[in-house]
């Protein structure tokens, strides 16, 4: 059914009792063309985009848990296309056209915003980069603005502009950039693959991969083995394991990410902004909370939770910032665990194993890319070959040297 | 997490800075034909659910390197042992 003014007039009349669930529950098939492990934003994107874009219904996507209860539902819902590298800014760029028309693609109201996103420079070094980057990301068709202190004054005037050891000289603003309301994307795509026909099975964690003469072709899950023709991983934060279930190796380290929301305020910030010599970045939710973060805990980790004294970091970059913030209180705080990459950028990638797809590698900037990942990620698999925007992102790229590595930090996954 | 180092006795997580995996041994050729080996050292992972021996520089304590054993499932630390100590008893490992 679709859902529109018409829809939600009808069923007022019935008291909102008669709305049908948004997806089917059904019990997995024996065998499907293509089997995705990890009902995650990717995993159901790619569903979604192999079912509309690429014709191919008979998939299944199997979930160990419940959908979307990993990263999907851990971030910090920004939205952006900010990149430099050529490898990367493309791809993000697919992403953010894929975002700004989701909503009317797939039905459903992600409370994509708009709201732009700002990050701030403290040093003059600092805005030459900002330049720099700001002009690579134009030369690729994004918009990028690069904001004097007074510009950033007029939007914000309750920063620390003045901090002695980082005062605020500027900003690289991307309007285009936002937020969106991250389980709603899970649900919308997990809503658009089921009426396209794609089974998605929750509960169902996979145990291992069956491989026959060098291909997969089947996994057996705790709800019985289910064959296939392809196999497809988007296990976020769990790669390692899958891919060691088809004997592979991955230039790949789990960290635990956290993140923060505050108590409901009246409206504060109304964009997304970054602190620039720290790692620290908030918006505000609709409901008055604010979000925020910083860098990853920086030890390896399973553990979705972190330790206290990166909380105190992240809080203290923030109050560096805005001052104000000294005395909002934290409601929660939560982690999740990120595929941290030997360079700081995902894999979407064939892989050794015949019929077997890789999604890795996000760190954590996985969430932004959903859309694009899932499209490129349904494109090689339903053409076996990648998508122009995503084919600087494969799996040998290490062995060759092809490295896109946006921080320059080289093979150090803790501070990508 | 407090971490137990062998100079300064139980300190707070925040003094150490991580530098991965302990396991992995660095090849000991620098022959093009050692290639694979150091490609697997630089880039691949074991990644391991549970107990795994990491590398730690007690940044702010006394500037050793360690290795901390610790679960990375729970955070659990069972041991800390100096970075020195780890490559001797690995090589005694070894030999016997």
């Amino acid at each position: 059914m679709k859902y529109s003014v018409f829809s939600l007039f009808r069923h007022s009349l019935s008291g909102h009792k008669n709305w049908e669930p948004a997806w089917r529950e059904p019990a997995p098939k024996a065998e499907y063309d293509i089997v995705i492990v990890g009902g995650g934003g990717h995993g159901l994107a790619t569903a979604y985009y192999l079912a509309k874009e690429f014709g191919l219904r008979n998939v299944a996507v199997l979930e160990k848990g419940w959908l979307g209860s990993g990263n999907i539902g851990r971030n910090t819902t920004i939205i952006r296309s900010n990149y430099m590298l050529p490898g990367n800014n493309p791809f993000y760029e697919l992403s953010m056209k894929l975002w700004e028309s989701l909503e009317q693609d797939f039905n459903f109201n992600a409370m994509v915003s708009q709201r732009g996103v700002l990050n701030l420079c403290h040093s003059d070094p600092q805005r030459d980069a900002f330049a720099r980057r700001g002009n690579a990301m134009r030369i690729d068709g994004v918009d990028a603005e690069l904001l004097d202190a007074h510009a950033v004054r007029e939007m914000y005037p309750f920063f620390d502009f003045d901090n002695p050891r980082f005062p605020i000289k500027g900003g690289l603003l991307q309007r285009r950039g936002g937020t969106v309301r991250h389980d709603a994307v899970a649900w919308g795509y997990a809503r658009g693959a089921d009426q396209h026909g794609v089974d998605i099975i929750q509960h169902c964690e996979v145990k291992g991969i069956k491989i026959e003469k060098g291909k997969a072709v089947g996994v057996e899950t705790s709800r019985g083995f289910i064959r296939c023709k392809k196999l497809a991983l988007a296990t976020a934060g769990n790669s390692s394991e899958t891919a060691a279930m088809a004997g592979l190796k991955l230039p790949v380290e789990s960290h635990v990410l956290q993140a923060f929301v505050s108590e409901g305020l009246k409206p504060f910030i109304d964009g997304v902004v970054t602190f620039g010599a720290g790692h620290f970045y908030v918006s505000q939710s609709d409901k008055g909370g604010l979000v925020f973060g910083g860098d990853i805990d920086g030890y390896n980790s399973y553990a979705r939770r972190g330790n206290l004294p990166m909380i105190e970091h992240v809080i203290e970059a923030g109050v560096a910032m805005i001052p104000a913030l000294a005395r909002v209180r934290v409601l929660r705080s939560w982690g999740g665990i990120m595929d941290m990459s030997m360079d700081g950028s995902p894999i979407i990638d064939k892989t050794p194993v015949g019929g077997l797809y890789l999604n890795t590698g996000w760190c954590y900037g996985g969430f932004k890319a959903t859309p694009a990942s899932g499209y490129c990620f349904a494109h090689l698999i339903a053409r076996d070959e990648p998508k122009d925007v995503a084919s600087h992102y494969r799996l040998d790229r290490f062995r060759r040297g092809y490295l896109i590595d946006e921080k320059g930090q080289g093979a150090t996954p803790n501070l990508h | 997490m407090l971490i137990k180092c062998p100079h300064c006795g139980t300190r707070p997580v925040e003094e150490f800075t991580f530098l991965g995996d302990a396991r992995p041994r660095r090849p000991a050729s620098n022959d093009p034909a050692s290639m694979e080996q150091w490609f697997d050292y630089v880039y691949l992972r074991d990644n391991p659910r549970g107990r795994m021996d990491e590398y730690a520089h007690h940044a702010g304590g006394c500037r050793s390197w360690l290795v901390v054993s610790r679960s990375t499932e729970t955070h659990e630390v069972f041991a800390t042992v100096t970075a020195r100590d780890y490559a001797a008893s690995r090589r005694k490992g070894r030999a016997s």
